[in-house]
């Protein structure tokens, strides 16, 4: 009845359990934090915008990035991956996104950041539809917690417009 | 010493309807175990809801040895999701971002592609010759939590069959000499 292997199982199910709900209360703290992350982005220049030999509609773009998510930091927060994504409508597709730049933030002090750079990531439609083309830039995070729940949200910022023709 | 001597002793004295119902006792565990993850599997409706992380690709959030809850739902995935996914005639899944998503208005198919956060270029060099793109049947699941270094002893029994076959065995062995 009272072995030492017994024991030794009671004492390791115990400590499991309470390490899972250490977890558990861990990641459910997370959902007390309200954050009011702040985001702005221009577009500064377009550097080339043409169509591909096979069709596709690429463009470069020049951006400033500049934000403050220093408010999606808790004490469960492993780190925040932050992307800006180019979304838009086209005749054939109901959503196209597109990642133009990302960045992973591991502390909160890395959290306040301004960029200036051009897409990291191709901006290439599925077809020729860039042209005149309405777009809104979105900036999306990740919060990857210690343990948990990941949780994830957006500003988007609408009302951005490519030129009508090539260059 | 006491404590295998004891073990053998009992293995010993065994009579046989004790035996049978150590064997029931055992035929329980390894029931409940199975209903635990086909019950899994249908509340997130994913064929494998755990997973265990194998490469560094998506480091630093997600390290060797990190264990993934995914759930299927019907929500429609969208960049910056963490997805699980098969490429046709390969076995290991893998666990990227989503970085771009087309979706047609027909609302039949999903043109993604992914990237791990950790690599330089995106996943077409690990996608089969000529495949451009992520469809909705690569998908296994979408990560929803994590729990870190849980999957180590998955990773430690896949590489080394013998530590499992030792822990398989001794923990039989447990189950069948312990008296209630």
């Amino acid at each position: 009845m009272h072995s030492f292997g017994y024991r030794l199982n009671a004492l390791f199910t115990f400590a499991l359990t309470i390490l899972a709900l250490i977890c558990a209360i861990a990641s459910f703290t997370d959902t007390f934090n309200h954050p009011n992350p702040l985001a702005q982005v221009k577009v500064l220049n377009i550097n080339w915008f043409q169509k591909q030999p096979h069709g596709n509609d690429e463009v470069s773009l020049t951006l400033n990035i500049s934000a403050d998510l220093q408010s999606l930091f808790t004490w469960n927060t492993k780190q925040v991956f932050v992307f800006l994504a180019a979304e838009y409508e086209t005749k054939k597709n109901a959503l196209n996104q597109i990642s133009l730049w990302d960045g992973i933030i591991q502390s909160k002090e890395q959290a306040k950041f301004w960029t200036h750079t051009s897409n990291k990531y191709r901006f290439i439609d599925q077809g020729s539809n860039l042209r005149g083309k309405e777009f809104n830039l979105t900036m999306h995070w990740h919060v990857m917690p210690k343990t948990g729940r990941m949780l994830a949200d957006k500003i988007v910022m609408p009302g951005y417009r490519l030129p009508e023709e090539y260059r | 010493m006491g404590c295998i001597r004891n073990m053998v002793d009992s293995v010993k004295s065994f009579q046989f309807r004790q035996t049978l119902s150590q064997l029931i006792t055992l035929g329980l565990i390894v029931s409940t175990a199975l209903m635990l993850w086909k019950g899994l599997m249908c509340i997130t409706g994913t064929e494998s809801p755990i997973i265990v992380v194998l490469s560094g690709s998506m480091e630093p959030g997600f390290q060797r040895g990190d264990i993934l809850f995914l759930h299927m739902s019907k929500d429609p995935i969208r960049a910056g999701d963490i997805i699980v996914f098969k490429i046709d005639g390969r076995e290991i899944p893998i666990v990227h971002r989503v970085i771009k998503v087309h979706e047609p208005n027909n609302n039949k198919e999903t043109y993604l592609l992914t990237k791990g956060d950790n690599n330089p270029m995106d996943d077409r060099v690990l996608y089969n010759h000529g495949q451009h793109w992520l469809q909705r049947h690569h998908i296994m699941g979408r990560a929803v939590g994590f729990l870190p270094y849980a999957g180590w002893m998955t990773i430690i029994m896949t590489e080394n069959p013998i530590v499992k076959y030792i822990l398989l065995g001794s923990l039989t062995l447990l189950i069948l000499t312990t008296k209630e």
